[in-house]
């Protein structure tokens, strides 16, 4: 074996989460416009506000133009070719787990979700959306008792209409961008977490994303709220199954902290990465942002992207807040001919703001890394404080890494600093590990995992487990 | 009985230059040979061969390590089968700690011979022992792989490595480069603790300097790529004193791949 075809060889990896439910759907017919709006509210019996919301949406999106300017090649989308309503055909909502098809319990199952009493037990919620229906909400009563609102978004609008009416939109709006646009427009579930003041939520709480009919674009939307003095820790779990047409998957997620509050963000995103010739997958086109409101308020981001044929997301934080906190820290690996513009931005608009990037990206195979980042503080954010650290790992000759940082600093006592690095993975490393006794394909990972060190860190425990597994995954398959 | 490894007329290549053209060396169990030699005379390609390494053309009519075929073997399984290579210069892995290394190493090496793999406790105990008489703090197994080492320390991880390996045959390329007075010391007690019956070593070194702390057996002068001359402790001083100049004039006229005297049979 050469380590040239070591090398080419870890760009040919198999998506292992690729089967398909099959569990009839109700779905709407294909396309967009203002009919299908109505469909998809009334399904869900909402509020006048909110379908008013909608439409506002869609009228501005029609105003908009798909955005360009992503160091990513693709393939044009045609939005009246999308379904935007899919949901598996049971006659009510299931009150337990009981009362939830089998089958997809037997899916989850497979996907290794924590969803059966005993996990529960283990200490995780987790609100499971299954193609565009939260399926089974579980953990809720236990959090309802703190004050903990733990929901789907759906069930937040008919429960808790007057917190999403304040905060819809208040950190993503619908004018944002071109996906937030068209998000806000047709979102179809998600999920809605409200953590009282001065409550630490004693679970992490978790949502597993899957994306099951063909065609269907997923448009979920998350929104958390956690009010002064509360902490929480929020996981987002996602995989699609292999099917050869792309799908588009344009996620917002909203997160407010007030004084005092932390919200820790985890993501493990695995989605189909398309085949080994670039056809099908997930275009993860995904707004996610949080606004540190209050004073002393922290915000983190950690995400692992292992998955989606691009994946085109920047998870900011608004440091509005005196002294308040952001973090981002980010694992991006692309195979294949998978492509990643993924980074970070850091409005710095309080006092003695501090905000932290550390980005990793390992590219594979024809795989394309790109970090793309802005940290902006502005005058008024006396004091405040970046550090930036941006790593590529490159694997094999065909690969690319790309990074377009800008810093904007407009006040003369605030410091940033930015650094970054690329290496490739080195013969000598691998070598020395296989004279230990170690095989290539052991090697191979025990590098990478050494280079993601810092941001598995981040993770909590399981996830961080959860994550490593999937870098091993993605890398380790036909070497040697 | 059966050389643990035996070489047999070989050559090596890289991008067309020939680094090794015909060297033949034997080692027996519990043998230590020293390998001498100036500058660019072959003596680390010789080690990185036996290791695995990739990139050079090799032949041989015959390197066999315990019997079995060694040059068909890749690096990992001549590894468990009991060669270990201390680098002249280690590697650096970032953010993977020693001890997370060296027990993934040494546990690929036990699931190899059939042993159960060892948990961390089991393996904390044993590699605190090996420790002690290299004189190293126990904060170094937390460290990442060899980054922001001194030479002295990266030179003491190998050795280190070697004592929880346990290898059958042991090959140590100028292990004495980069060292203090007081680091050699230390490294070359660490070396003969590890001295035993059924293990041989190979010293690859330029200088006589290490042979005053690690006597060997044998000693070979490797010159412009084969074995020039073999002979007792007593040759290592001979080359210090005469440099290598005395060899390169009796070697002429001697026909590629013959020793000069010979080897240690």
């Amino acid at each position: 074996m050469t380590s040239r075809k070591t090398f080419t060889d870890l760009g040919d990896q198999e998506y292992k989460y690729g089967f398909v439910t099959d569990i009839e759907e109700e779905s709407a017919p294909r396309g967009l416009n203002e009919e299908i709006i109505r469909l998809i509210s009334a399904k869900k019996n909402e509020p006048e506000f909110l379908l008013e919301w909608r439409l506002k949406a869609f009228r501005h999106w029609l105003t908009m133009k798909e955005p360009q300017w992503a160091n990513v090649r693709r393939s044009p989308i045609d939005y009246q070719d999308i379904i935007y309503y899919s949901a598996p055909k049971t006659e009510k909502r299931p009150k337990s787990l009981d009362e939830v098809d089998p089958l997809l319990l037997a899916t989850y199952q497979k996907l290794g979700i924590p969803l059966t009493e005993q996990k529960i037990l283990a200490g995780v919620a987790v609100d499971a959306v299954f193609d565009s229906v939260s399926v089974a909400t579980t953990y809720k009563e236990q959090l309802a008792k703190l004050g903990i609102i733990f929901c789907s978004f759906s069930e937040a609008v008919q429960q808790h209409p007057d917190l999403v009416k304040k905060y819809i939109g208040s950190v993503v709006p619908y004018t944002d961008n071109f996906f937030a646009a068209l998000n806000s427009a047709v979102f179809s579930d998600g999920s809605f977490c409200y953590i009282p003041s001065g409550v630490r939520c004693p679970v992490e709480l978790s949502t597993y994303f899957r994306i099951n009919a063909p065609s269907l674009g997923q448009f979920e939307r998350t929104l958390i709220i956690a009010e002064p003095g509360s902490y929480v820790s929020y996981l987002e779990g996602c995989t699609a199954p292999i099917r050869l047409e792309t799908q588009l998957h344009a996620a917002v997620v909203e997160l407010i902290a007030n004084d005092h509050a932390q919200i820790k963000y985890s993501t493990v995103q695995n989605w189909f990465p398309g085949d080994r010739e670039g056809r099908g997958g997930i275009y993860n086109f995904v707004t996610k942002r949080g606004k540190c409101q209050g004073v002393h308020s922290k915000i983190s981001w950690t995400q692992v992207e292992a998955g989606s044929a691009i994946t085109w997301k920047y998870p900011s934080v608004i440091l509005q807040g005196d002294h308040s906190v952001g973090e981002f820290y980010s694992v991006a690996l692309t195979t294949n001919r998978q492509q990643a513009d993924t980074g970070s931005k850091m409005i710095h608009l309080g006092i003695n703001t501090r905000s932290t990037i550390l980005s990793k990206g390992i590219s594979a195979g024809y795989g394309q890394n790109t970090y793309r980042g802005l940290v902006k503080i502005l005058k008024r954010a006396k004091n405040s404080r970046n550090y930036t650290l941006c790593h590529s790992l490159l694997l094999g000759d065909r690969c690319g890494a790309h990074t377009f940082p800008s810093i904007e600093v407009h006040n003369s006592s605030s410091q940033v600093e930015h650094e970054a690095s690329t290496t490739k993975i080195g013969e000598d490393q691998i070598f020395y590990c296989r004279q230990r006794g170690i095989s290539a394909e052991d090697a191979v990972s025990l590098i990478v995992n050494g280079f993601c060190r810092e941001i598995f860190h981040q993770l909590p425990m399981e996830f961080a487990v959860e994550a490593q597994k999937l870098l091993d995954i993605s890398l380790e398959e036909n070497i040697g | 009985m059966t050389p643990l490894l035996e070489i047999r007329n070989l050559h090596a290549t890289i991008d067309e230059q020939k680094i090794l053209s015909g060297v033949d060396l034997t080692i027996y169990e519990g043998e230590v040979h020293a390998v001498m030699g100036p500058n660019a005379s072959g003596k680390s390609t010789l080690a990185h061969i036996l290791a695995g390494r990739e990139g050079y053309e090799v032949t041989a009519d015959l390197v066999t390590f315990q019997g079995a075929d060694l040059l068909t073997m890749r690096p990992e399984d001549r590894a468990r089968a009991g060669i270990f290579l201390a680098f002249q210069y280690p590697i650096e892995i970032s953010g993977i700690t020693i001890s997370y290394f060296l027990k993934a190493a040494l546990n690929a090496i036990r699931k190899h011979h059939g042993l159960e793999e060892l948990d961390a406790i089991d393996f904390l105990t044993l590699i605190k022992d090996k420790m002690q008489f290299l004189e190293m703090d126990q904060n170094f197994l937390n460290r990442p792989v060899n980054e922001g080492f001194s030479g002295g320390e990266k030179k003491r991880h190998e050795i280190l490595q070697m004592a929880v390996l346990e290898p059958t045959l042991a090959v140590l390329d100028e292990t004495d480069s980069g060292l203090d007075i007081d680091a050699l010391k230390v490294v070359a007690n660490g070396i003969n603790a590890l001295r035993r019956k059924d293990r041989a070593m190979l010293l690859i070194t330029h200088y006589q300097r290490l042979l005053s702390y690690i006597v060997p057996d044998y000693v070979h002068v490797l010159l412009g790529g084969r074995i020039v001359k073999s002979g007792g402790k007593e040759l290592a001083l001979t080359v210090e004193e005469k440099g290598y100049a005395w060899l390169e004039k009796e070697v002429q006229g001697t026909a590629p791949g013959q020793p000069i005297e010979g080897q240690s049979e």
